[in-house]
């Protein structure tokens, strides 16, 4: 692909030991996700994970243990652990926010959809066509492209406060009437009275996230063999770093 | 209607029935309240002289399991007294009086205790073809309700039909039956959902109204927090082998021999408030988790739209089909994994072949 078309922006390597001389694509760099925002980004992804697990045991418990109950407190490390994730996970996600406000431009960006924009519409079309394999190539973009950005706005953003706002809810039944939780969070059984229906909805979460998980891990390995930039790379360093140095 | 006038005092002493045991009934009934013992002889006091509160206790769509528990109220007196103790005016399922002698008792205590009567509802109204499925007396339930409710100086929802609506309001709810605080919206509406509420529980609100003269504190789904503030699963006496992970997995099973945690077989304990598992039924005897069956959330709204009963995960409809959130999120999550793996052959087949 790239390799068709190396016109301009090539350069020789320069003091590598093992392989100089050999002519190469030059690739501008450019620093877009600043430290909290892959702190935050890992951290997420690790609570997700412990959630994702402990969650679907809380609806689908393990096989009994034996014994006396006294001697155990199997079910009781699987709630621990789901709601110590959860609790972490809010901490983060309002780091998170409040570096929405502090960093650059790109930690903004999964906090609201340019609804309005036509040229972000027409690389939603692009991306949508990229990935139906009706175009050879992808547009180049520095933050997340605009499928993406769907997807994060949607999943991650209104996903994990959503997720945050049932779960605080369920949680403040073990905490009582009386607790912040159930100060801050009680409202939703004025929506849902039977807090049935919220445990639905949250385990429907839960399958959202798995969803969204495939996709995006998914999307993220084939975008970091297959586009013009960076993807893994970026979230680990947070310097995005083109492949070509074409226009379009 | 002049006993109305009669103070609780003086009706039990012409019962006969002894200082003693009305002393009894009144420390009883300030520990079933979550009172302190000096509350006894303030109840005591206000027995002996406050006029009895007129209640009218109506029936709209219901299968009346709430007056089955009611009369079964086993504190020492209450079966006994609790009906002396208010002056229940109207009862159309327990009264004497039939046809337009019962009917005039409603028009008469709405005139001569106007504002000062408790309007107490078993069942609900249906709306559809204006009130016609429950005809009370040659009208609509629902107007009858709505007249006696506008005087009244609160309601008192009786059960899961006059909270929640109940079985008649459940999916898809031909009739229309409606929760009663649909219909009475400028009364306060206390709450005392179950099906049926617990008789203890019933008696326990109608006494705190009569002692105190005030309507108890109501919780954000307007039930009583002295009952409805905590969960079956907050005070279930098989909470520990909930938190061990020990859980019964078949009825005839060695866990259900043992009395394991009956979460897995859909118990509704961890959804349901309630006061079962500290107050019990019939007298304390049991309740139904300590009979071996999972509670079914019986005083939560909509509860038997949450079913199956036996499953921890209740069903969600989406066209048509019913499954749970696992089988619904794990087909879902199992086409998109299958989408993404062909979506990857198809990436690494156009690459390669693009290669050569």
């Amino acid at each position: 692909m790239s390799g068709a078309t190396r016109t301009n922006g090539s350069s020789r390597f320069r003091g590598v030991v093992d392989l100089a001389g050999v002519q190469t694509d030059r690739g501008a760099t450019i620093y877009v996700y600043e430290a909290p925002v892959r702190v935050w980004h890992w951290v997420n992804a690790l609570c997700v994970a412990v959630l994702i697990v402990t969650g679907y045991l809380i609806g689908a418990p393990p096989p009994s243990v034996t014994g006396e109950a006294s001697a155990h407190f199997q079910f009781g490390y699987i709630r621990f652990a789901h709601f110590a994730a959860g609790q972490v996970l809010t901490v983060f996600f309002m780091m998170r926010i409040y570096w929405a406000f502090m960093g650059n431009r790109h930690a903004r960006q999964i906090f609201y959809l340019p609804f309005w924009s036509a040229t972000w519409w027409k690389g939603v079309w692009w991306e949508a066509k990229w990935y139906l394999f009706l175009t050879a190539e992808p547009k180049k973009y520095v933050a997340h492209n605009p499928l993406a950005h769907i997807a994060m706005f949607f999943t991650v953003t209104l996903g994990n406060i959503g997720m945050i706002i049932t779960g605080f809810a369920l949680y403040s039944e073990d905490a009582g009437r009386d607790s912040w939780q159930a100060r801050l969070f009680g409202w939703v059984f004025t929506l849902f009275p039977n807090s049935q229906d919220v445990r639905t909805l949250h385990h429907l979460g839960l399958w959202v996230i798995v969803t969204f998980t495939i996709l995006h891990i998914y999307a993220a390995v084939r975008e970091e063999i297959m586009s013009r930039q960076t993807m893994i790379a970026t979230m680990i360093s947070g310097e995005r770093q083109f492949r070509d140095d074409r226009d379009d | 209607m002049a006993q109305a006038t009669e103070t609780f005092y003086e009706v039990i002493r012409r019962q006969g029935i002894t200082r003693r045991s009305f002393t009894r009934f009144c420390s009883l009934t300030a520990a079933s309240l979550g009172l302190a013992p000096a509350a006894a002889p303030r109840i005591a006091h206000a027995l002996e002289t406050k006029p009895r509160l007129p209640i009218i206790w109506m029936h709209g769509l219901e299968c009346t399991c709430c007056s089955e528990s009611f009369i079964r109220s086993a504190h020492p007196l209450a079966k006994d007294v609790v009906l002396s103790m208010i002056s229940l005016d109207y009862d159309d399922t327990l009264m004497a009086a039939a046809g337009h002698q019962a009917e005039a008792i409603l028009d008469d205590i709405r005139t001569k205790y106007k504002g000062g009567y408790v309007l107490a509802v078993e069942g609900n109204p249906p709306l559809n073809e204006d009130g016609m499925y429950c005809i009370d007396g040659g009208k609509p339930f629902v107007e009858k309700l709505k007249a006696m409710a506008a005087d009244s100086l609160a309601v008192v929802a009786w059960g899961s039909c006059a909270s929640w609506g109940c079985v008649q309001a459940a999916k898809p709810n031909p009739t229309q039956a409606v929760p009663i605080d649909r219909v009475i919206r400028d009364k306060p509406v206390i709450k005392v959902p179950g099906c049926p509420p617990i008789a203890e529980v019933m008696t326990g609100v109608i006494s705190y109204i009569t002692t105190f003269g005030r309507l108890p504190e109501l919780d954000r789904q307007g039930r009583p927090k002295m009952f409805y503030s905590q969960r079956i699963h907050d005070k279930c006496y098989r909470r520990a082998s909930f938190d061990a992970g020990q859980f019964v997995e078949e009825w005839d099973d060695e866990g259900a021999r043992k009395g394991y945690c009956l979460y897995k077989m859909g118990c509704r304990g961890p959804t349901t408030y309630n006061a079962c598992s500290t107050v019990r039924w019939n007298d304390g005897v049991s309740f139904p988790i300590q009979s071996g069956h999972g509670c079914i959330g019986c005083s939560e709204q909509g509860f038997w739209d949450n079913g199956p009963f036996y499953d921890r995960l209740s069903n969600v409809r989406q066209f048509g089909i019913e499954a749970n959130a696992d089988r619904v999120g794990g087909v879902v999550a199992g086409v998109v994994a299958a989408g993404v793996v062909a979506h990857a052959a198809v990436t690494a087949v156009t690459r390669l072949t693009k290669k050569r």
